[in-house]
């Protein structure tokens, strides 16, 4: 029993810290702000949520201490990490930050123009 | 919703008095009591039964988190691959829910779904402007996705 929680343990909190530093790899990699804004909100958020969430495990099954506090952590960075991600990028997109070559699309350029004339559409 | 939860509550603190008997199990029988007197008289509300929106809380989260699996997935393939042969893009998507809370809700679940960021939402709150790591598959699978999200949200708020 305590063995397999202590491989439950490891596996989550190594999973985690894997995320994290292919999150940062990613931040070098990728090209433009966008696409690092990707690798870093989505590797970021599932990898501190299961390293808190081995954290979590261990406190209860090694120590006996059910620690709600990592819990909310968890229930927190869910809850922040969207919401930061899609402020960062909106600010990045108003001040000017041009988007990478590669991009084919921009639906958001001009967009009000976009909203009259596209009013009918179901989606886009 | 709320004025039921509370009937319950209420319902179980009646059955702890009535059997005079104070801990949290007498209360949690009555709270399952109560809730079959709900149940029972659920035609009288002008809304539905609370479980049934709970339930459809719950089956919306179990679909956010496979989602974040699988967004992290996508994403650490990406990263990974050695040629780069993605093509971002922005689109934009139309969306039916009016709520400010539920769009704040779809938006997150969005940015937090495989290869999508939303940059920004319209004035009109009807247009999500949505950064895709990779326009050219994804848009009509990731269609798909977000209808599924939207009718789940749509399922918790009607």
């Amino acid at each position: 029993m305590i063995v397999a929680a202590k491989i439950l343990i490891a596996y989550l909190i190594i999973q985690g810290a894997l995320l994290c530093l292919i999150a940062a790899v990613g931040t070098l990699r990728l090209p433009d702000v966008y696409t690092r804004m990707h690798a870093s909100s989505k590797g970021a958020t599932l990898g501190v949520a299961s390293v808190l969430l081995g954290v979590f495990f261990y406190y209860w099954f090694i120590n006996g201490v059910f620690s709600g506090k990592v819990l909310l952590g968890i229930v927190f960075i869910f809850l922040t990490v969207p919401v930061g991600s899609h402020l960062l990028g909106r600010a990045a997109y108003s001040v000017g930050v041009k988007l990478d070559k590669r991009s084919v699309q921009d639906d958001y350029k001009g967009h009000r123009n976009f909203v009259i004339k596209h009013k009918d559409d179901s989606y886009l | 919703m709320a004025y039921q939860i509370l009937l319950n509550v209420l319902l179980a603190c009646c059955w702890m008095f009535l059997i005079d008997t104070y801990s949290g199990t007498s209360f949690f029988i009555g709270y399952v009591l109560g809730i079959l007197c709900l149940l029972i008289m659920r035609r009288f509300f002008s809304e539905r039964l609370y479980l049934m929106k709970a339930w459809a809380i719950v089956k919306l989260l179990i679909i956010f988190i496979k989602e974040v699996i699988i967004a992290n997935i996508s994403v650490l393939k990406t990263i990974l691959s050695p040629k780069s042969n993605y093509k971002p893009g922005i689109f934009a998507f139309r969306t039916e829910l009016r709520n400010e809370w539920e769009i704040t809700v779809l938006s997150s679940m969005i940015t937090l779904t495989p290869g999508t960021l939303v940059i920004d939402i319209s004035d009109d709150r009807s247009i999500l402007y949505i950064h895709a790591m990779d326009i050219d598959d994804a848009e009509k699978a990731i269609h798909d996705i977000r209808v599924s999200f939207e009718l789940g949200i749509m399922e918790v708020s009607r």
